[in-house]
């Protein structure tokens, strides 16, 4: 045996050895060492997903749900799964043809890779879903997949209730990156302003997910799950038999409507014109719909109700009275001798009525709503010799209008209100000269014109203030959060009483008389209802758009209000002929929980009267009418063209009416023209009637 | 089963037998754990043998019975067969490669009804037979170089029939044999030439010229410096030290990408590329297209994924950490990240599930077993024994080493099988014959067999 045998068995161990210890060296170095090999391992196998709980519900004042969930199913397909399926059937049930079953797999695949579901057909229609669902054993790799829609089952009050939408950056941005790409929100209305509480409480599941990243199962059996809460409930002041009333009531009229229940401060109605049905804007047709609202000239999407700034014309004149009788300017038997007009400034305000004696008292100045009486009156508010200047006459004026709700945001739980304006001493100070301006340089102010503007909301809210006899609660819809907690403040403004005025109980019995009066013999005979006592004023106010606004305020019955209302028609006339009854025939309906048979025929006149304006009116039919070319121009390339009955068109412009707008000196830009309101301006705005 | 009855056990290294049991027994375990999933029957799968671990099951019982067949065997059997047997062994190589079914790409299976065979993987014990049997005759002197080129010879044909079936990683494990023989007197520098220059060709495709350039200098001048004073005595060493150098740097800076870039079929370097794990993009766009072509035909086959392969394995063992996720917990071979994860990645299981120190206990089992093979070889009386003996400690030593080092980036992809653990029915049976042919003729160790 040769020497060297023990010898090299030793080098052939050491080699065992040498070898063996490299491997663990590498172990100690990919296992000990780098622990990028942990979160590489978690990113491969483990999935984080978000469980997003049902959206809460929102029920009207009777408890009957107004906004809810519904299941629609999407139809799913996983491609690499689709093995010898009836392509024929599946194509006649979806109304399709097998080129688009072809055209949408590739996309699937494509989009989401072919191991992966993907959504073959969103929201399929019941009727297909049933027809699906009895077939499915004929497509496998395809299945019904539950998705949860919001829903309007009363398809009213869009405006209110709001919708949701996908987040923008934006929203991630200021939600400090809370909201995820793809995450609903509430975008507008209630679904915006109680997005916190609607939303409930998202869960995170870690799911474990194979090499094709198809899910295996809970992650570590789920310990390190959170389980999602479903949102909660709220309940609202709304009453939806109201609210469908007045949007049917607003149907094809521009304006807003408010009523309110004056002892709490809740909502019972809000409309605003043209209005639209919520469910369009919720699920599959939601860009489609959103685009064409947009573009509507007639703004279905804004607000009227919170944002619609409006001069109050006549229905001021309460106030007026109340701040003279409240300085102790006037008494109610205080009368002003009007002839038909008022002549103490250089500029005359006419007044529609010139018999003797319609202004010989506070209560018959409101019934007949005396132009000259309450320019007047205003007159003395701000000359009044106890603040020595018009200015310091002028803001205690001002203090009270504040007071009353108007040129102030009043907080009602909707986003984007607006304060409107009551204009401040610097606007006159600029225009007139500082000090040379004095009571007669905006006498109209005190037949709510001139400068002021108020929102639908703001002067319901004032009503509610004079019905009330001096307090109100913040305008509000939601009463209460389904299990509510301390830590719930969202709701606490709305539960405190507010009384900034002190004018005495006799200073509004005698409003509440003259307001009385108007329904019983004044200028809203035609709204009064029989067995209720209402106080009303009618307000017809002249603006730069057109035809005037038609007005109405209101609140009933007098001695116990129960509602309180404002509704503005715009461009449509006389605040009696259209306002006033549909004021009327909404607080009948809620007074007395139907409409008299007798007054059937009104609300059907109402309901189908047509008030746009014509400019609106031309507007659609342009489009139309551009439609219909493209149209034909698609069908036939050689059908001739006939000319479009559009002939660009001189129109005024109007800076006070559009700030946003540049003047560029003409009204050539044939664009311009399809997005502007133009219709008969009127410059001279300073003159008043009623 | 076997019992300690006289005539069968007398002699038998139970130490050997328990770390056999043992180390099947993981394996077992570990093509559980990559199979079974949660709230599944797991014995259905055995008896229905419709899983990987049920038909695993199956095998191991077959070894058993044929473990026991072998330990009946007398020794002087396998003396007397081991010609035979690797004649026949070459034959069915030979027959795989003429009437065999490709597989995966390699025509080295050959398929009787359900049973599939690779007689390549059992032509490794025939050949450590042999060799064993030319080594130990009574007028071999292994120390000339005629019997070396002879036992070169016998080691290497069945490679070269495996290299022909494209089973590389397979034939590679032949050349474990050269351990033996350098036990038996080859010389050493055969031994570490052919390990430098095997090394030296992986290094020159994985890493960059520069940096091979700066290393071989830098060893150079070390080794020059730690000889400076034999230096003195022999000025030849000079001029070898500085010819190895000049050679190595020719092989990885001239050599090597000659021969890879001018002589090689894109999809051929590909392949080499992907092997030590390394993506090839070529730069010419008519070679990118030619290689897209190739590639499509082969798409799903091994050899394009290695990469892939070994990034996932990686993460898998390296997310094991110290103490390992626990048993059925590891999300990286329980859902089929690691491809190849029972049979030639089987390792990543067991780093993924018990960690570092789970590792370092599995490893310890190999080297236990492997050091044990090296005593039982040392107290043979006959040189048959202790070839053979030297013979299966390399092959088990090759497999261990090249597949673990595989799965932790540290060889190239060359796929061959964990012994007694990855999962298959060729491999299993080899390692068992192997090992317990060993056990028999250790038994009869006080015997000189020729």
């Amino acid at each position: 045996m040769p020497v060297f045998n023990q010898s090299r068995s030793r080098v052939i161990q050491l080699i065992f050895i040498i070898v063996f210890l490299v491997i663990v060296g590498q172990l100690f170095n990919l296992q000990i060492l780098s622990s990028k090999y942990t979160e590489l391992a978690l990113d491969n196998a483990v999935a984080k997903k978000i469980v997003y709980p049902s959206r809460g519900i929102i029920y009207d004042r009777k408890h009957r749900a107004i906004l809810d969930n519904i299941s629609k199913f999407d139809f799913i397909v996983t491609p690499n799964q689709v093995k010898g399926i009836d392509t024929f059937s599946l194509c006649t049930i979806l109304g399709i043809d097998t080129t688009e079953f072809r055209k949408r797999i590739v996309n699937c695949i494509t989009k989401n890779g072919r191991y992966r579901p993907s959504v073959f057909e969103p929201l399929v229609s019941p009727q297909v879903q049933a027809q699906l669902d009895e077939n499915m054993y004929k497509f496998p790799g395809f299945y019904l997949s539950e998705r949860p829609i919001r829903s309007y089952p009363y398809k009213v009050a869009a405006h209110v209730l709001g919708y949701v939408g996908e987040v923008d950056t934006t929203i991630i941005r200021k939600s400090g990156n809370f909201y995820q790409m793809g995450d609903y929100v509430g975008r507008t209305g209630l679904e915006a302003s109680y997005e916190k509480v609607l939303m409930g409480q998202r869960g995170v599941k870690f799911l474990i997910k194979d090499n094709k990243n198809r899910i295996q199962g809970p992650y570590e059996g789920g310990v390190l799950d959170t389980a999602s809460l479903a949102g909660r409930n709220l309940y609202s002041s709304l009453d939806i038999e109201l609210q469908q009333l007045a949007e049917q009531l607003m149907n094809s009229k521009i304006g807003g409507l408010v009523a309110i229940n004056p002892k709490t401060g809740g909502i019972l109605a809000m409309a605003s014109g043209p209005s639209f049905d919520p469910n369009d804007l919720a699920g599959a047709m939601f860009r489609k719909n959103y685009g064409r609202m947009v573009m509507d000239t007639a703004r279905p999407l804004y607000n009227r109700a919170i944002k619609g700034q409006y001069p109050p014309g006549s229905t001021f004149k309460p106030i007026g009275g109340l701040i003279a009788l409240d300085e102790g300017l006037i008494t109610p038997a205080y009368g002003y001798p009007c002839g038909g007009a008022y002549y103490a400034c250089s500029r005359a305000v006419k007044c529609t009525h010139a018999g003797h004696g319609h202004a010989a008292t506070l209560r018959a100045a409101i019934a007949n709503s005396c132009n000259s009486y309450f320019v007047n009156v205003f007159r003395m508010a701000i000359d009044n010799p106890k603040y020595q200047s018009p200015h310091k006459g002028y803001l205690k004026w001002k203090e009270y209008m504040n007071a009353f709700g108007l040129g102030v945001r009043l907080g009602v739980d909707l986003p984007s209100e607006d304060r409107a304006s009551v204009p401040d001493t610097s606007g006159y100070n600029r225009d007139y000269g500082n000090p040379n301006w004095n009571s007669c340089f905006m006498q109209t102010l005190g037949i709510g014109q001139d400068r002021m503007t108020a929102t639908p909301i703001q002067m319901a809210n004032a009503m509610c203030i004079i019905a009330n006899k001096g307090y109100y609660y913040t305008p509000h819809f939601v009463d209460s959060i389904q299990g509510e907690s301390a830590e719930d403040t969202v709701l606490a403004k709305y539960r405190i009483k507010h009384s900034p005025l002190h004018i005495s109980d006799d200073s509004y019995e005698a409003i509440h008389a003259g307001m009385n009066d108007v329904t019983v013999y004044g200028t809203a005979v035609s709204a009064k209802i029989d067995g209720i006592d209402l106080c009303a004023k009618t307000g017809t106010a002249q603006n730069p758009h057109g035809k005037n606004h038609s007005i109405f305020v209101a609140f009933a019955p007098r001695q116990d209000p129960k509602i309180a209302m404002a509704v503005v028609v715009e461009n449509s006339g006389y605040g009696g002929t259209w306002a006033g009854p549909i004021t009327s025939l909404m607080i009948e309906k809620y007074l007395n929980d139907t409409i008299a048979e007798k007054r059937k025929p009104l609300l059907k006149r109402i309901s189908e009267a047509d008030l746009i304006p014509s400019a609106i009116k031309h507007w659609y039919y342009v489009k139309d009418s551009l439609r219909r070319v493209r149209l034909a121009k698609e069908v036939n390339e050689n059908t001739p063209i006939e000319a479009s009955p559009v002939v660009p068109r001189k129109t005024t412009f109007d800076p006070d009416a559009e700030p946003n707008r540049r003047d560029t000196g003409s009204g050539e830009d044939p664009r311009k023209f399809y997005m502007n309101l133009p219709g008969e301006i009127r410059v001279k705005k300073d003159t008043a009637k009623l | 089963m076997r019992t300690r009855n006289d005539s069968m056990s007398k002699g038998i290294d139970w130490l050997m037998i328990w770390l056999y049991a043992a180390l099947v027994t993981i394996g077992l375990l570990m093509i559980f754990a990559n199979e079974y999933k949660e709230g599944e029957s797991y014995l259905q799968p055995i008896i229905n043998q419709s899983k990987d671990y049920g038909k695993q099951a199956l095998w191991i019982g077959i070894c058993a019975v044929l473990a026991t067949f072998i330990l009946l065997t007398d020794s002087k059997f396998f003396t007397a067969t081991a010609n035979l047997m690797y004649g026949l062994g070459i034959l069915l190589c030979i027959l795989a490669l003429v009437i065999g079914t490709e597989v995966k790409g390699s025509k080295s299976w050959i398929v009787l009804g359900g049973l599939r065979l690779q007689p390549s993987e059992l032509c490794k014990v025939f050949t450590c037979l042999a060799l064993a049997k030319y080594i130990s005759r009574q007028d071999t002197d292994f120390t000339k170089m005629k019997a070396q080129l002879i036992g070169g010879a016998i080691a290497l044909a069945p490679a070269f029939i495996t290299i022909a079936q494209n089973e590389t990683g397979l034939a590679l494990v032949y050349f474990s044999f050269f351990l033996v023989m350098y036990r038996e007197g080859l010389p050493p520098f055969i031994l570490i030439a052919g390990a430098s220059v095997a090394v030296l060709l992986i290094l020159s495709l994985i890493l960059s010229v520069q940096t091979l350039m700066i290393t071989f200098a830098v060893i150079a001048l070390l080794v020059l410096w730690l000889m400076r004073r034999q230096l003195k005595r022999n000025r030849m060493l000079v001029w070898i030290v500085v010819g190895v150098w000049g050679l190595s740097s020719f092989i990885s800076a001239v050599a090597v990408p000659y021969g890879i870039n001018t002589l090689m079929k894109p999809y051929q370097r590909d392949r080499i590329y992907s092997l030590v794990g390394k993506l090839y993009v070529p730069q010419n766009p008519e070679e990118l297209a030619e290689l897209e072509k190739v590639k499509a035909k082969s798409r799903g086959k091994s050899q394009n994924q290695s990469e892939y392969n070994v990034i996932q394995s990686k993460i898998a063992i390296g997310s094991g950490r110290l103490t390992g996720k626990g048993y059925l917990k590891g999300t990286q071979t329980r859902y089929d990240f690691v491809p190849e994860q029972r049979t030639d990645f089987i390792f990543c299981t067991i780093g993924e599930g018990f960690g570092f120190l789970g590792s370092l206990v599995f490893l310890s089992l190999y080297a236990l077993l492997l050091f044990r093979i090296i005593i039982i070889a040392e107290r043979q009386r006959s040189t048959f024994s202790r070839v053979y003996a030297y013979g299966v400690g390399s092959i088990y030593f090759f497999h261990i080493a090249i597949n673990i080092c595989m799965t932790i980036g540290l060889a190239p992809v060359i796929g061959i099988p964990l012994p007694l653990i990855s999962y298959g029915g060729s491999s299993l049976l080899t390692f068992t014959m192997l090992l317990f042919i060993l056990i028999r003729l250790d038994a009869d160790r006080q015997m000189v067999l020729r």
